[in-house]
């Protein structure tokens, strides 16, 4: 495999009407990575996900996986070629059992399985996220939490190479929030590469190795994970200011780290 | 689940025994012929309606337009041709036109498909009329073929068959589970790797196929037939309204809501004429009405609820 980044966006950009929600992106996630897209709400995070994932076509600019460009693609090449993701607002299908849920991630993936193999898997990729013996459950009848786990495993069951996690861990209790958060470690660990859209702080400090903060649309800092959120522009950006406009402008450039 | 796979499966093996009934009765007078012909071909519209509109949610008008097609094409090939031939050409059209129209329009959402498989049906029948008006300069045609009623009727069976055969197949297959998905939440469909556009048209293809051979079979039901009789809109709409009563994702769905309706609406036809088309869009009002769900969801419920009690 190559030693390039597994995933580089160049300018990319989506406007909606007259609203820009994404202006002129550009980061780039190295191999075994965790790297934090952050933002206050309505800065084009989710919108950036849906570029990346294929389920928003961009106006320009590129998405490139593995050396391979990717925005316009359709979104099923894009989820066969190694990128999963989960949805900011958890989409299960509910009329199915949470094993069924799962083995829908392995049948259409390529060198898809079936049968007695998919099942096997899946019953063990259920226990991983912590949904053991709840396999006959049907979807719908799933917590929140628990909805949310089944989606990463139905993610997992893809491959990928790449994991779009679009707040995952929100509304999670403590207790949650750490299973959760070493269950994302022990992905990393087995050779996934993450790009997280996370609220949760105490979150991004432990998982995130670089983050990339976005507000209105434009990237206003990039950087390792301390720096960029000691950083006054991002501070600003969050707790909202008087002059935002500029500050996002001169962030732009001067933010970098 | 599985209860109530019994209980429609019950009530769809009823339903075919009834329609299968007719046939030895058939000697018993051409009423009973005409009306298992009828309840037949509405059976198989109804289920082949259920195989694209089930699992996509696409409300499609267009039932009259291939239905139409396969008609026309025997008025016109009819005496021409073997009657092998001749279905073959009409599938051949009906399959065509129906890629072109799918390629086009199943990027269209919601209410925009739905106004646009209406339509479809009047222009190809406007198209059929200009071309009678100006180049043949007859518009409608006299079908002399020698096929009987009861031919047609042993002929709508074996599409009926074939086509719950393709259904329980496909269902079992790895397109089946990608059906599931795609009623269930297409966007996760997307996001899985279903290829939901490629599906969509197959699925739209091959209902368009069914309702195409429908169409052919039943035209020399007909001695004349003209552009208004083979593109009639009531008929989109009788097929709609049958697959929503009976429930689009079970297997024996749609026979089940076909069976009631073709009856009813056979005795409104015969007892009040003049007032068919009211009463049939009260019959339409009242069904979404009291029974959104269709029959297969409405079953569900009351299971559900004798479970609770």
């Amino acid at each position: 495999m190559s030693d390039g980044p597994v995933l580089r966006v160049e300018a990319l950009r989506k406007a909606f009407g007259g609203l820009v929600a994404v202006n002129e992106l550009s980061f780039e996630v190295g191999r075994g990575e965790i790297i934090g897209l952050l933002g206050p709400n309505g800065s084009g995070k989710s919108t950036a996900m849906n570029l990346i994932s294929g389920a928003l076509p961009s106006d320009s600019g590129r998405v490139i996986f593995k050396g391979r460009q990717i925005n316009g693609m359709a979104a099923h090449r894009i989820a066969r070629l190694g990128v999963a993701r989960t949805f900011q607002l958890v989409r299960v299908l509910e009329s199915m059992t949470c094993l069924e849920n799962v083995e829908v991630g392995f049948a259409f993936r390529p060198g898809g399985l079936s049968g007695n193999a998919a099942r096997a898997e899946s019953v063990a990729l259920l226990g991983r996220v912590g949904l053991a013996r709840r396999e006959n459950m049907a979807a719908g009848e799933l917590t929140y939490i628990d909805a949310k786990r089944l989606e990463l495993a139905r993610a997992m069951a893809l491959a990928p190479e790449l994991l779009l996690l679009d707040e995952w861990l929100a509304g999670l209790n403590p207790t949650e929030l750490q299973q959760g958060i070493a269950l994302i470690k022990q992905l990393r660990d087995a050779g996934l590469t993450v790009i997280l859209v996370e609220h949760v702080m105490d979150a991004v400090h432990s998982l995130c190795d670089r983050c990339v903060v976005m507000n209105a649309g434009i990237k206003i800092a990039e950087g390792s994970t301390a720096r960029v959120l000691s950083d006054p522009h991002v501070v600003k950006a969050y707790l909202g200011d008087d002059d935002s406009d500029d500050d996002g402008v001169a962030g732009r450039g001067g933010a970098r780290a | 689940m599985s209860r109530l796979t019994v209980v429609l499966a019950g009530l769809g093996a009823c339903s075919a025994l009834a329609i299968a009934t007719a046939a030895p009765l058939l000697q018993g007078g051409d009423y009973w012929l005409s009306l298992g012909v009828t309840l037949l071909q509405y059976g198989v519209l109804a289920t082949a309606w259920a195989m694209f509109s089930g699992p996509t949610r696409y409300v499609s008008l267009a039932t009259a337009a291939f239905f139409g097609i396969g008609a026309y094409t025997v008025a016109v090939l009819g005496e021409s041709m073997p009657w092998a031939g001749v279905l073959l050409v009409a599938l051949g059209i009906g399959v065509a036109i129906a890629l072109l129209v799918g390629l086009s329009t199943l990027r269209l959402s919601g209410v925009y498909f739905v106004i646009f498989s209406f339509g479809l049906a009047e222009l190809v029948k406007q198209i059929v009329t200009w071309y009678e008006v100006n180049v043949t300069r007859d518009v409608g045609r006299h079908v002399f073929i020698d096929i009987s009623q009861r031919q047609i009727y042993w002929q709508l069976l074996a599409l009926l068959v074939s086509v719950l055969g393709v259904w329980v197949l496909m269902r079992r297959s790895r397109l089946g589970l990608a059906l599931r998905v795609i009623g269930d939440d297409e966007v996760v469909a997307t996001h899985v790797g279903i290829d939901t556009s490629r599906i969509k048209l197959m699925l739209f293809v091959l209902s368009a196929a069914v309702m195409t051979l429908t169409g052919a079979v039943l035209a020399p039901r007909w001695t004349y037939i003209d552009p208004e009789i083979a593109f009639n809109p009531q008929i989109s709409f009788q097929v709609l309204i049958m697959a929503l009563l009976g429930g689009t994702t079970r297997l024996f769905g749609p026979l089940a809501g076909a069976v009631p309706l073709v009856l009813l609406f056979e005795v409104l036809s015969v007892n009040f004429p003049n007032y068919f088309l009211i009463l049939l869009g009260v019959t339409f009002m009242a069904i979404i009405y009291f029974v959104p769900n269709g029959i297969a969801g409405l079953l569900q419920r009351v299971m559900r609820h004798r479970r609770s009690v």
